[in-house]
């Protein structure tokens, strides 16, 4: 039995092992829930096949890493597992529902007569926004804390649903939304990449006003979290954070709106999202289940993790290599047609 | 207001949604592998005809891979929703088992199906097969993590168990491969490539009784028989050997299958019974004398130990599992019966007109039902714990979920389930009578022009 316990620190090692999984989940699923959000909205069915075309090789991939997120917090911090999930009971299993109805629209729409494709559509539509809005709400909720008693959640069955968690639900339709509609802009062209960049402006709009609510409302929130940004030093390491989120809104909507520009809006998308993610680490840091556990105390033993580790580290290099193979596989402009 | 009970509730959900998952991964199992097989033959024959055999099933494919990833993730959190003290207890031991599944074959499988499906024209002959081939091998290593930790929750070795209740890993070579593993492996992926065989032939018997595609369905059809004649005997020895593991390691579980009370030499087979927990005896029994002591302990006077012996409350369901075990062992054996007698009239060549297709074509659901049936022994003969022997299913359900979240939950994932899986059904066997998409010869010469030329590579680039 090999334990790396005491040459490294296994659960920092983890915690930001799982973090990253998490951040590409919200990032992978995130641009193609987003595309299912926006779906009903676009302008002709030849766009809609063309937005499904964009994601259907890639869909599965992405889901995965929500898996991996779970199983790797099943893993790691089998405390937090244990606890995080009956907690979240409820909007976990919808969460869970909606993104079985997306991920079967994919398959059947285009196996269905035309005279009832619009079902799968409203399917997919419906499936995305219920998947988002159950992840922001289970976010909302998470930062606030939750009842634990002893290792077990204590808590209520609707203590997740609250005025501020209802209001991170909807931020993140949004913030799917603007990932959807650059990753649009990217994959497709004429009409659909021109209303894209009309959505992309919409969803920007929002995304600005609800990252600055959420900003606002966290040290508001709990002392730890105001005293964590606005202590000195704290303050001036800090600080750069929201100015390169200003400077990345600023430059973003310059860029939806220059029709020259059809990479870049995706990615600072990608870095609107990274800035927001480690603003919340920085916030929440070192509690993984706010404010009862921290990430040491809910870890798995060592062997497990020593374990595991041997099997990541060459591992997720392959993992990523050969997702961004398939990504590459199919890069440029999609087309509309029945692709097998 | 009524009292919903939890811990049940919660196991009729772990139940309903393990059980139809387990549907997809059976048939993707199987054909995967058997996609592999026809690319193969495809790039080493050059005959177009196994290129549209491919094409036809990898539609099938799409749907039931896509209805396995939805219900698959479903059960990944479900551990935590439903059994957080069971996850607690035991995700040091477990914990790895299930991380690599994710990581060595979940993300291969995902990433590939994507050029599996949409790439014959984005990429090389030569590296789509080398997708089929990684999908294939991902679907089996799938397999092997997730039945080694089912193996271990079933006969679970090389742990401890710490001072604060935890479970602790000691040897992690007898973690994974427990003394139930190897046999429980085997015969799941038999059971899946069985299946699915049975899915190929039933449909191209259904081709053939119709006139449709006979030189496709004669194809797909010799290639199922081949399958089930050398597996579906095979499995009948593998479950045998499986069985003697299980009477090492579980022996209640096997007086429960074989429905026996009292400890017995010279047991008898009991063909039918109706076991009756509370009399603890059986009503109605028919039995061959002897035959179930030399099953299991190949000696026509030894000993099985009876139900009686472990105290009620630890004894497994017995006429569920008594009932689930004839189920699958009655269908096994009229597989082998089917097998033979239809590879006899083929090698006599008086196959494709025979009454022996239109018994195929009601073989369709067959292996899904056996597989179903064996995994209901398993599983409720595992009762009434979850990790045998350690932790009692009654200790595992999470303290905190309420019986209306869960009555809610089972509804909405029955009514979703019904519906969307029911739709897939429905669009897999129109997909099956819509047939097999015949390329046409200017159209083949077409492809196969571009996919060599640098044109092709050109317009790719655009």
């Amino acid at each position: 039995m090999f334990d790396f316990s005491d040459i490294l620190n296994l659960p920092l090692i983890w915690g930001i092992l799982i973090g990253t999984a998490i951040f590409l989940y919200v990032l992978l699923d995130g641009f193609d829930l987003g595309v299912g959000i926006l779906f009903p909205f676009a302008p002709s069915d030849e766009c809609r096949d063309k937005m499904m075309n964009s994601i259907a090789p890639f869909w599965d991939g992405n889901e995965t890493w929500l898996v991996l997120g779970g199983g790797g917090l099943f893993v790691a911090f089998p405390l937090a597992y244990s606890i995080l999930l009956p907690a979240f009971y409820i909007p976990i299993i919808l969460m869970l529902l909606g993104l079985v109805m997306r991920g079967v629209a994919f398959e059947f729409r285009f196996k269905s007569d035309l005279s009832h494709r619009f079902l799968w559509d409203y399917t997919f539509h419906f499936g995305s926004l219920l998947a988002a809005f159950c992840q922001g709400m289970i976010l909302g909720d998470f930062v606030q804390g939750i009842e634990v008693d002893g290792r077990n959640f204590a808590g209520g069955m609707f203590h997740w649903a609250n005025g501020f968690s209802v209001m991170t639900g909807i931020a993140v339709i949004f913030g799917y939304t603007l990932l959807g509609s650059t990753w649009l802009i990217m994959k497709t062209d004429n009409q659909t990449q021109a209303w894209s960049r009309k959505s992309a402006l919409y969803a920007l709009f929002y995304v600005g006003i609800f990252m600055a609510v959420v900003s606002i409302s966290m040290p508001i929130l709990d002392d730890r979290i105001a005293n964590r940004w606005f202590s000195i030093p704290n303050l001036y390491y800090l600080l750069p954070i929201p100015l390169i989120t200003l400077i990345s809104f600023i430059l973003l909507f310059k860029n939806i709106q220059n029709t020259q520009s059809e990479y870049k809006p995706f990615f600072l998308s990608i870095g609107i999202f990274a800035l927001g993610y480690i603003g919340l680490a920085i916030s929440i840091y070192p509690w993984i289940i706010p404010y009862h556990y921290t990430f040491k105390e809910a870890a798995a033993s060592g062997p497990g993790l020593s374990l595991m580790l041997v099997g990541v580290v060459p591992l997720l290099p392959l993992i990523l290599f050969y997702t961004g193979y398939c990504y590459y596989v199919f890069r440029g402009k999609t087309t509309h047609e029945k692709m097998y | 207001m009524i009292e919903f009970d939890p811990l049940i509730l919660a196991r009729i959900q772990f139940a309903f949604t393990v059980s139809f998952h387990i549907i997809f991964p059976a048939f993707t199992i199987g054909l995967a592998s058997y996609l592999a097989v026809l690319e193969g033959l495809y790039l080493y024959t050059n005959k177009t005809i196994y290129k549209e055999i491919y094409k036809f099933w990898i539609k099938l494919f799409a749907v039931a891979f896509g209805m396995g990833v939805v219900s698959g993730v479903v059960m990944s959190y479900q551990f935590g929703t439903n059994w957080s003290i069971f996850s607690d207890k035991v995700a040091n031991v477990l914990g790895p088992l299930l991380g690599f599944e994710v990581l060595t074959a979940f993300f291969l499988e995902a990433s590939f199906l994507g050029i599996m499906l949409f790439g014959w024209d984005k990429v090389s002959r030569g590296m789509h097969f080398f997708a089929t081939c990684i999908v294939a091998i991902g679907t089996l290593i799938s397999a092997f993590w997730i039945l080694s930790a089912n193996s271990w929750m079933q006969t679970p070795t090389g742990f401890y168990i710490g001072d604060n209740g935890l479970l602790y890993p000691s040897n992690w070579l007898e973690i994974i491969f427990n003394p139930s593993f190897p046999y429980r492996f085997i015969h799941m992926i038999t059971a899946a490539y069985l299946t699915t065989a049975f899915v190929v032939g039933g449909v191209s018997a259904l081709y053939l009784l119709s006139n449709r595609f006979t030189e496709h369905a004669k194809i797909m059809f010799a290639n199922a028989l081949l399958i089930t004649v050398i597996l579906s005997p095979a499995q009948l020895i593998i479950g045998d050997l499986h069985g003697l593991n299980t009477l090492e390691y579980q022996p209640a579980k096997v007086a429960a299958m074989e429905g026996i009370w009292e400890t017995e030499s010279g047991a008898g087979l009991r063909l039918f019974a109706i076991p009756d927990p509370k009399l603890e005896t059986n009503k109605y029994e028919l039995l061959i004398p002897k035959l179930a002591s030399l099953i299991l302990t190949h000696d026509l006077n030894g000993e099985v130990k009876g139900l009686k012996e472990w105290k009620k409350e630890d004894r497994p369901p017995v006429a569920i599992v008594f009932w689930s075990f004839r189920i699958m062992v009655g269908i096994g054996i009229f597989m082998i019966i089917l097998s033979f007698s239809t590879g006899f009239l083929y090698l006599q060549n008086k196959l494709w007109n025979s009454f022996l297709l239109k018994i195929w074509s009601y073989m369709i659901p067959s292996g899904f039902i056996a597989l179903l049936a064996g995994w209901f022994v398993t599983e409720i003969g595992r009762q009434p714990y979850t990790a045998y022997g350690v932790i009692k299913t009654i200790e595992s359900v999470s303290p905190s979920v309420y019986g209306p979240q869960v009555l809610f939950s089972l509804i909405a994932f029955v009514v979703i389930y019904t519906l969307v899986f029911g739709t897939g059904i429905y669009y897999m066997f129109k997909l099956i009578s819509k047939g097999i998409y015949i390329i046409e010869e200017k159209e083949q010469f077409y492809a196969h022009g571009l996919e060599s030329s640098i044109i092709q590579k050109e317009n790719n680039n655009v």
